[in-house]
């Protein structure tokens, strides 16, 4: 495996009244938040409710239309170290290989090193055999572990993914959460959202509820699953259709 | 006529020397024409695909537009820049190959170009969030864009390539059908007709159709094994 890179540059990532508005639509409303290493944060809400957004804006994929946003301290760092799985990730026209062969040259990796890091990268995420299909052929579930082992070859300090398991079955969502525990074990730091309560409960260091833009409640998972401070997050816990 | 029609083949397969010079010439001319057309095209077409730019709307209708230009109007054009007294006169290019070659350029890009600008700029979409993400610059980006678009472009060099093939107007008034010279399929069967010597006419067309064949089944194969190899 690769080896264990410094203190992430990129945390702790801070946003300061962070606020996204597009067409006169408020998406993302005055977000005061700071992440630090350690265990997985987990992001939930209501569709819509803007978590998708936030992932975007916490990679620095889109600017927000108020407040700041600060990585290690630094606004407007580049995102060498940060690394995203977007719920429908788009494969890229190659073989699986090819996939991660391009991140790693995208992020500089000598190309000696590449041949290495590919099998390892495919080994760790379960696709060692199908190295040399096409990209955009593997089924559903093998698409997202590709996707995935794409966004590590950018050896990120913090990884961000975006409903990672909204479409796999349960074999393929463990195989997920898997590798997001021995990433984490690493001192990657990741940042998930999720409609999976169970898997929030399973995965989560600290959790953030987003309602509607706001983000409501933001509290290690024992207190927010335990006694959930606000009415929509009780609401949303005990399975109530919140709308 | 039926006479005339066996009379072709005969020619045709009797590996006619005169025949075979024309045919040789008109595919020097017409692929070198798509290869350079390429060359300048693929690289306008990702570029206006990938910028947004005050005018863009306005360049793509241009563009659009630039894939109906009239053989003719560009023979005339070439044709007055390449003459004596042109302003290009002194380079002697008027009634060469070179010439022809220029003037199907200016045919075959802007369709490789808009083409091109059309894949590509699907690919963006799909690609755009993910190399962002990945921190991939401009440059790389478009040569992501067309590398992972090659097959697909091979339609719009295959289109480029049938006009280059097909067309008699620009070449005509600017090689000057100079036989054993500039002399082509097309100016050849143009020639030939208006002469009445319908042999060497037909010969010809048969042999200019079953090329545009073949290069056509090639392609077809070169995209379907591209698609298998890269998805």
């Amino acid at each position: 495996m690769k080896p264990m890179r410094a203190p992430a540059a990129d945390l702790p990532l801070t946003f300061d009244e962070v606020s996204v508005r597009a067409r006169g639509v408020t998406i993302l409303d005055r977000i005061k938040l700071t992440l630090d290493a350690g265990l997985p944060t987990i992001l939930i809400g209501p569709n819509g409710s803007g978590k998708t957004t936030l992932l975007r804006v916490a990679m620095g994929l889109l600017a927000p239309s108020g407040g700041r946003i600060t990585w290690g301290g630094r606004e407007h760092a580049s995102p060498d170290r940060r690394a995203i799985l977007f719920q429908r990730p788009a494969m890229l026209r190659r073989s699986a290989a090819g996939n991660i062969r391009y991140a790693l040259s995208a992020a500089g990796v000598p190309r000696a090193e590449r041949a290495a890091r590919v099998d390892a990268l495919l080994t760790e995420v379960g696709l060692a055999g199908l190295a040399k299909r096409p990209a955009r052929r593997l089924s559903g579930g093998e698409q997202q572990r590709l996707a995935l082992a794409r966004a590590l070859a950018l050896d990120p300090a913090v990884l961000f993914l975006d409903e990672p398991t909204a479409s796999l079955d349960p074999a393929a969502t463990k195989g997920i959460e898997d590798i997001v525990r021995s990433v984490t074990a690493r001192g990657v730091k990741v940042v998930m959202s999720t409609h999976d309560l169970g898997q929030a409960k399973r995965l989560a260091g600290d959790v953030m509820f987003l309602h509607r833009g706001r983000l409501i409640e933001h509290s290690p998972a024992e207190d927010f699953f335990a006694a959930p401070r606000s009415e929509e997050a009780h609401k949303f816990i005990a399975g109530d259709l919140l709308v | 006529m039926s006479g005339d029609n066996v009379s072709a083949l005969q020619l045709v397969l009797s590996g006619d020397p005169e025949l075979f010079a024309i045919v040789w010439l008109s595919l020097e001319v017409s692929l070198s024409a798509v290869f350079l057309a390429a060359v300048i095209g693929v690289p306008i077409g990702a570029a206006i695909a990938l910028n947004r730019f005050p005018g863009r709307e306005t360049t793509i209708v241009i563009l659009n537009a630039l894939m109906g230009l009239p053989p003719v109007v560009v023979g005339l054009a070439i044709y007055l820049l390449l003459s004596r007294s042109g302003p290009l006169g002194e380079f002697g290019l008027l009634f060469t190959p070179e010439a022809m070659v220029i003037a199907q350029i200016l045919l075959v890009a802007p369709i490789i170009a808009a083409l091109a600008r059309q894949t590509i700029e699907d690919l963006w979409m799909e690609y755009h969030d993910e190399l962002a993400a990945m921190n991939v610059g401009p440059f790389a980006r478009i040569a992501t864009l067309i590398w992972d678009a090659r097959f697909s472009l091979v339609t719009a060099l295959l289109a480029g390539f049938g006009r280059a093939a097909a067309e008699v107007g620009s070449i005509l008034i600017v090689g000057g059908n100079i036989k054993g010279f500039t002399r082509t399929m097309t100016t050849a069967i143009a020639l030939e007709t208006s002469k009445g010597d319908l042999v060497l006419a037909i010969g010809l067309g048969m042999v200019l159709i079953a090329i545009v064949v073949i290069i056509n089944a090639l392609a077809w194969g070169v995209r379907r094994a591209g698609e298998h190899y890269a998805g």
